[in-house]
């Protein structure tokens, strides 16, 4: 469903990302891993279009990003970092924006994505809220409903339980495994629980590079015994 | 270009989903009402009933008015990170400049047209000429659009909104001041006369000037539209850079 293949992008003379290569199928949910400029943010950003390789290049559905990026767009529900929304709008205004942009011109069906985005992340109780008072978590939900709205069949997700509290950790964790099925689902996190609690495969990069395509089980057999984060701390540096 | 309809909507309720938009067109509409009954404007002096004592302060009151109106189309999104979002949606970037570019001259528009009330006072007042008030209308509105192009664009080149702001007010203060004729002496002291005719051809006021008689000149249509059309162009430039 989503295949990169060998993108890198340097920025100054500093190259971010350094030919990355991975290919995710549907029903699969991979973990995106990394120490903090790493260079995940800027892989997700050229997956989804929002700023072009130097070279390499994505696909997504067979739709290639450089070649037709809006097709791409389509395809992918994306949840950037810290989930930007418009803060004067309330949840229900922006939610219904995103349906009209998504293409549901027609009011009854634009209220149906709306009502139903609204109850699969529980946001109904602040659906009249603008975004600018909701807590963090409430926000994070609100970006989730925005990506899953035309219900994608790829999804890419930039640190989705970030600032989140454990419960809504898991509930989060729940909605993704729970949607997996038929999407190819993409990642990114800093928790390494949490790899091993939903990921189904997992990519480590350290300075750009890929230094690491397995399964968690994988992952952990490297060393038995050790902690996860010691595994991690191995390498990448 | 289906997507223009939903980008506009946002942008343009978006300035009334905050004070922003009472309190600009409040301001707009005291200051530049201010200006005709004062002793600048010398609405009453002048003992004609027309709008042009009004009309008269608009490409002064746009230099400063409009930049804020547009420092925030593309800054605020930068600096919020909707920008992100936004360039993640199925939209193409001239979608998205054309979007709010036509949201932010629609809300100009409805400030400019709310000063009907004048229009209303002349005609209590005496018996005024609608056509060259109808024509003074669609020039201010048309000279609206060609500052708020300019700002569109400077707003675009920084996600700070105090930069844009300042670089838009310096941007609209050159194409105001080109039209003054001790500023075209100056550049006719350094420039040959036809460079420096040309260049003073670039002031709004020359070109606003016609409207507010009444001549609605194809070449000044033009003119604004055609500023438009290019500051337009380099936004896309800018934001796709």
């Amino acid at each position: 469903m989503i295949e990169v293949k060998g993108l890198i992008k340097t920025y100054g003379n500093k190259r971010a990302v350094d030919g990355i290569t991975f290919t995710v199928k549907r029903g699969e949910i991979l973990g995106f891993l990394g120490p903090n400029g790493a260079g995940k943010s800027t892989t997700m950003k050229m997956i989804t279009g929002f700023i072009r390789p130097d070279a390499g290049t994505a696909s997504v559905g067979g739709i290639d990003v450089t070649v037709d990026p809006v097709g791409v767009k389509r395809q992918l529900g994306y949840l950037p970092e810290s989930a930007p929304a418009y803060p004067e709008m309330t949840v229900e205004e922006f939610l219904r924006f995103i349906a009209e942009i998504r293409g549901f011109r027609d009011t009854v069906e634009k209220r149906a994505r709306v009502e139903h985005v609204l109850g699969l992340t529980h946001l109904t109780s602040v659906r009249t809220q603008t975004i600018e008072t909701l807590s963090k978590g409430y926000k994070q939900r609100v970006g989730f409903a925005q990506a899953l709205i035309h219900n994608p069949p790829a999804l890419v997700l930039d640190e989705p339980t970030d600032g989140l509290d454990p419960n809504q950790k898991n509930e989060v964790r729940t909605l993704i495994r729970s949607m997996a099925a038929e999407k190819a689902v993409i990642l990114s996190t800093h928790i390494l629980e949490e790899v091993e609690a939903i990921c189904t495969r997992v990519i480590i990069i350290a300075s750009g590079r890929i230094v690491a395509d397995e399964t968690p089980a994988a992952l952990r057999a490297r060393q038995p015994g050790a902690r996860l984060d010691e595994i991690f701390r191995i390498l990448t540096t | 270009m289906s997507q223009i309809r939903p980008l506009f909507k946002r942008e343009f309720l978006g300035y009334f989903r905050s004070p922003v938009a009472y309190v600009f067109l409040i301001a707009f509409l005291v200051i530049s009402v201010s200006l005709a009954f004062s002793r600048y404007g010398n609405f009453f002096k002048a003992g004609t009933a027309s709008l042009e004592t009004y009309f008269l302060f608009f490409p002064w009151l746009f230099m400063f008015i409009v930049p804020a109106v547009g420092m925030r189309l593309w800054s605020e999104e930068k600096r919020s990170g909707t920008v992100e979002l936004l360039f993640t949606l199925p939209v193409t970037t001239l979608e998205a400049v054309l979007g709010k570019f036509l949201a932010g001259w629609a809300f100009l528009t409805l400030a400019v047209l709310l000063s009907f009330p004048m229009a209303l006072t002349v005609a209590f007042l005496g018996d005024p000429d609608w056509g060259i008030i109808a024509s003074t209308y669609l020039g201010a509105i048309l000279m609206a659009g060609a500052y708020l192009g300019v700002c569109a664009l400077t707003s675009a080149l920084t996600k700070n909104q105090v930069i844009s702001f300042v670089l838009s007010l310096a941007a609209c203060a050159m194409l105001v001041f080109l039209g003054l004729s001790s500023f075209t002496a100056t550049l006719e002291s350094f420039l040959p006369v036809g460079v420096a005719d040309v260049v003073s051809n670039f002031s709004f006021v020359t070109h606003f000037d016609a409207f507010t008689k009444g001549i609605i000149d194809p070449k000044n249509v033009a003119f604004f539209l055609s500023l438009i059309g290019f500051t337009l162009f380099l936004n896309v430039v800018a934001l796709e850079r």
